[in-house]
């Protein structure tokens, strides 16, 4: 069991990566909007998992505070692109 | 046998996040990579959830897992929407293959939206 969940997190670890990849050489603003969207969705499996390897309460509490917040800070990017636009 | 369902479902969790990132970082366009990225990876997580609720059973921890899924099931779809317009009003063009694009024709059509 341990073994699993110690793959399964790195497993993870590899989306994680894949994510910053494009956070790093994305052409535009909104495809890091994006990827920040997905890391933040993907972390939250990551410290669920976390919560099931150590056996500690309070990652699955770390795991709802993490999508909300991660949830709010994407609506607040996608907003300020839309005010933005290229030509200005 | 609930243990076997619940490993079951992380790891069907985990291919779809896998494969939801490789769209993330293959694919060409942003409209296109956000239709993939986030539709797999809001699937992957919520399974990574329901499995980890049912590995650990009905305590505290089981039901904020739920609770959990609850919440990315509801804001993930939203934030995309708002990606996705936020992205048009900024104005990345559609790439080349696109053959339609209702949302410009609404947006000419005045009373129509």
């Amino acid at each position: 069991m341990e073994a699993f969940l110690y793959t399964a997190l790195g497993v993870l670890v590899a989306t994680s990566y894949m994510c910053l990849y494009r956070i790093g050489s994305g052409p535009t603003a909104p495809d890091r909007t994006v990827a920040i969207d997905i890391l933040g969705t993907s972390l939250v499996g990551f410290c669920a998992l976390l919560c099931l390897l150590t056996g500690r309460d309070f990652y699955m509490n770390v795991a709802m505070a993490w999508a909300l917040l991660s949830f709010i800070g994407t609506i607040a990017l996608a907003k300020h692109l839309e005010g933005m636009g290229f030509d200005e | 046998m609930n243990e076997y369902i619940g490993v079951a479902m992380v790891i069907v969790g985990l291919a779809f996040d896998v494969f939801g990132c490789v769209g993330l970082v293959r694919l060409p366009d942003i409209y296109t990579r956000l239709q993939a990225a986030t539709k797999c990876v809001t699937l992957g997580t919520c399974m990574i959830l329901i499995g980890i609720a049912i590995l650990t059973g009905l305590n505290a921890t089981g039901v904020k897992a739920l609770v959990c899924m609850a919440f990315v099931l509801i804001t993930s779809p939203t934030a995309a929407h708002a990606i996705a317009r936020g992205a048009y009003k900024f104005g990345v063009k559609l790439e080349e293959p696109t053959v339609v694009d209702r949302y410009a024709e609404t947006q000419t059509d005045e009373g129509r939206s």
